[in-house]
């Protein structure tokens, strides 16, 4: 959707405590242009500090585009939460970003084209004028996937954005998400191992404190990657016996800290 | 809302018209509500005509009031230096009795209606500030963080963002206003004034026309509880987005 090749991102954080916790220490790393990232690791680890430190809500380290240009207005950010207004019906919600720069008439007409276009394709055309609370957790996750792409802009930062859906709905939005910000530089966050084997083209595991990261190979094929594959189940068990490997350490770590 | 309280009120007035039989209390103390009724239909004249004057006083100064106290809230919210300069006189402006002044501002204004508004201003005018006030501040930061990262305007979040959110806290403060407004238009007419139930009430007390202080009551009640519904009624037209939690009574 984005119009501009899309940049790699890198991030070096000297050092950032959070809540009391030496969270990174010379953290260095780099995402790549086009691509999606996927972070895994503990609960507490840091995987939110980082995102919202590329988001540039948190300060403490230095985050560059590698074309050499400003992040800020290129980046659109989907959390946990759908964050919808409840006052807003869904077009207008999905609208919310050009409202709130106070983008002119001019393009009006063309960007509620769009809108209705991608609600529609998302499976809310008929629930245009319904308010947030008359809708489902999915739809309105839904919803807030259209106002992230509706942003267009070539980063993306998503945090656990699936993690509170039913299996299904998560399985529908994970391929929807997949193929739509496809070309994108996505860089998620999420619990679910299995959710960074099905659309990574990239894994990062975070763990320790500070963190250290270590990447995991993809894979094989392009995401969304088919469920039924035994390549991916297979990571899927290695991968979450050393997450709870490593959670376990971390609250070993908390429990002896002073 | 149904029958019953209307079946309590009824017990009520009953038992008010037993104790003036079984005491035998003169019309002068303690009239019964038959007598009261019987004033209200004799000297309907006199009390519309000095209860639309109430009327008058109490809506001018809810709407005044209301609209300098969001508009102040406003300004607190999106102004830094307004917040520090004026913050601390507002809630200071608190300890002083706002009855204390009903005599300066019929000095200052005069016998007729511009002192009871201005009372009613007065006394509306904290609880609207505080309530919309501690709305807008209390935004959601999740939504505040997305319109960041969205390059939203700093007026678009207030006026977008801020300000819906803060609805229901106005209407809030909307409802305390309506129930004590009133007052202020009565006291206001107590200290001095022409006109109005206050001044009819304290005339017919002075004159032992008791019945006719209670007519006078009973009016100024039904006012007072006309207004205090059609607030609510409309605050909660305000945020139709709002689910209300508890059980229909």
């Amino acid at each position: 959707m984005a119009h501009e090749p899309p940049p790699g991102i890198s991030v070096s954080v000297p050092r950032l405590v959070f809540g009391g916790t030496l969270l990174f220490a010379d953290l260095s790393c780099r995402f790549a242009a086009g691509a999606w990232t996927c972070l895994l690791g503990p609960s507490g680890v840091g995987k939110t500090t980082l995102l919202r430190l590329i988001a540039g809500l948190v300060e403490g380290g230095r985050v560059e585009a590698d074309d050499g240009r400003p992040l800020a207005g290129r980046i659109a950010l989907m959390a946990q939460q759908d964050l919808l207004l409840p006052w807003l019906n869904v077009l207008d919600n999905s609208l919310l970003g050009h409202r709130l720069r106070g983008e002119g008439a001019g393009g009006r007409a063309k960007r509620e084209r769009r809108a209705r276009e991608l609600l529609a394709r998302l499976g809310l055309g008929h629930r245009l004028s319904a308010l947030p609370a008359e809708l489902s957790g999915g739809m309105r996750q839904r919803v807030a996937l259209a106002r992230t792409l509706l942003e267009e802009r070539p980063v993306v930062l998503m945090d656990e954005p699936f993690s509170a859906l039913d299996a299904i709905s998560r399985h529908r939005l994970q391929d929807m998400a997949a193929g739509l910000l496809d070309r994108h530089t996505v860089l998620l966050v999420t619990h679910s191992p299995l959710e960074a084997l099905r659309l990574g083209h990239r894994i990062l595991v975070m763990g320790g404190q500070p963190v250290t990261l270590r990447e995991i190979a993809a894979p094989p094929g392009p995401p969304p990657r088919p469920l039924g594959d035994p390549a991916l189940l297979a990571l899927e068990a290695e991968l979450l016996e050393e997450l709870a490997a490593s959670d376990a350490r971390m609250e070993e770590a908390w429990a002896s800290a002073p | 809302m149904g029958v019953r309280p209307l079946i309590t009120a009824l017990g009520l007035l009953v038992c008010w018209q037993l104790l003036v039989w079984a005491t035998g209390a003169p019309p002068y103390i303690l009239p019964g509500p038959l007598a009261v009724g019987r004033v209200l239909l004799a000297r309907g004249d006199l009390l519309l005509e000095h209860a639309l004057v109430t009327a008058t006083e109490i809506l001018l100064g809810i709407l005044i009031g209301s609209l300098v106290g969001a508009a102040s809230a406003i300004l607190l919210t999106a102004w830094a230096p307004a917040r520090r300069w004026l913050m601390p006189l507002l809630v200071v402006s608190q300890a002083l009795p706002v009855f204390a002044l009903a005599p300066l501002l019929v000095l200052w204004l005069g016998y007729g209606m511009a002192s009871k508004i201005a009372m009613a201003v007065l006394i509306i005018y904290f609880p609207v500030t505080a309530a919309f006030f501690d709305g807008l501040r209390r935004t959601d930061p999740g939504w505040l963080e997305l319109a960041r990262v969205m390059n939203a305007r700093p007026l678009a979040v207030l006026w977008r963002i801020r300000l819906p959110a803060a609805l229901p806290a106005l209407g809030s403060g909307l409802r305390v206003a309506a129930s004590v407004a009133p007052i202020g238009a009565v006291v206001g007419e107590w200290v001095g004034s022409s006109a109005g139930l206050g001044y009819l009430m304290l005339h017919a007390n002075a004159r032992m026309q008791v019945d006719l202080v209670f007519a006078a009551l009973f009016l100024l009640a039904l006012m007072a509880l006309a207004l205090y519904f059609a607030v609510d009624r409309a605050a909660r037209r305000l945020v139709p987005w709002q689910r209300e939690t508890l059980p229909e009574t």
